[in-house]
């Protein structure tokens, strides 16, 4: 079995691996454009752009709110995007296992 | 991708999954100086009962630990609350300090959830030590103190360098041994905020900030 096949090409990207990281640690949890960008440490069009593409491929669910009249859009993790994650991270143990 | 890279990944998923649910810039040193504080705070309170004694045995009534007066009380509290604004101070400005040399921000989500989970039993416990005045038992506020502290380090732990449960632990142990000790409740306060704070304080120090680029 080649253990790379595997791998998830869309979390090659640091950012949407983060982005998935916290996510995943804050299931059942909405966490907020702003929290992500502080925590990864990232621009705004940036993070805009890798959410966009966690969002097609239905790993992440987008919610649309307001705080008085600013926008707050908040993120949670879709079971899609748990199984994928998970996935991602036995292939990555697979492959270091493979190698050694 | 290589070996390397694969582990450098998994490297930053473990980091951004702590960074992103625990605290982790509590300063050792904040804790020291707390319990620096409220031990020269349990000495002022120790004199003052001090010299409550000596003046009631000298006019033949009341017993020791078991202030009655007003006055006393309200002394007590003043004390009390210019600890709790020190301990603050100090722990603030060493945990500020610590994140700026991490290069991390002091009030970000993590840090707010450590809050409101520290808030939550301190709220109830201020209330409830309020209340115990309030009806007269202020013998049994160090005790109350102490108990509802240990909660709030015991609930808020989960989201914060988990070492600060097992101080939880201990501050509650101590509390309900104040709370069979009622005349040495003085002792077990100073115990409980003073020599605690200062020992786990040295030790989060020792174990996390003693040597930085570890």
């Amino acid at each position: 079995m080649n253990p790379i096949g595997n791998l998830n090409k869309i979390f090659e990207s640091r950012i949407r691996l983060g982005v998935m990281s916290v996510l995943m640690v804050n299931v059942n949890e909405e966490v907020s454009f702003n929290d992500l960008k502080e925590v990864l440490e990232v621009t705004d069009g940036n993070l805009a752009s890798h959410l966009s593409t966690l969002e097609e491929n239905a790993y992440i669910k987008v919610h649309k709110g307001f705080i008085g009249r600013k926008t707050n859009t908040t993120y949670s993790i879709t079971k899609a995007g748990e199984k994928a994650f998970k996935g991602h991270l036995a292939a990555l143990e697979a492959m270091i296992k493979f190698n050694q | 991708m290589n070996e390397q890279q694969h582990l450098d990944s998994l490297h930053d998923i473990k980091r951004i999954m702590e960074r992103s649910t625990r605290f982790m810039s509590l300063s050792g040193l904040g804790g020291v100086g707390a319990g620096i504080s409220a031990l020269i705070g349990a000495f002022f309170a120790w004199k003052l009962l001090e010299g409550e004694t000596r003046s009631s045995r000298a006019e033949g009534l009341g017993s020791y630990g078991a202030p009655a007066d007003n006055l006393l009380v309200l002394q007590l509290l003043l004390i009390a609350g210019a600890v709790l604004v020190a301990a603050l101070g100090t722990g603030f400005f060493f945990t500020w300090r610590k994140a700026q040399a991490q290069g991390l921000p002091v009030w970000d989500a993590s840090a707010r959830k450590v809050t409101y989970n520290l808030a939550i039993p301190l709220f109830a416990g201020g209330l409830f030590i309020a209340g115990l005045l309030y009806n007269g038992y202020a013998g049994l506020a160090a005790p109350a103190c102490l108990v509802f502290y240990g909660l709030a380090l015991v609930n808020a732990s989960k989201y914060t360098v988990t070492d600060i449960r097992y101080l939880g632990y201990a501050e509650i142990l101590i509390g309900i041994l104040a709370l069979f000790n009622l005349y040495n409740g003085l002792f077990f306060w100073a115990l409980g905020f003073g020599v605690m704070h200062i020992f786990y304080g040295a030790l989060m120090w020792w174990k996390y900030e003693r040597n930085p680029a570890a």
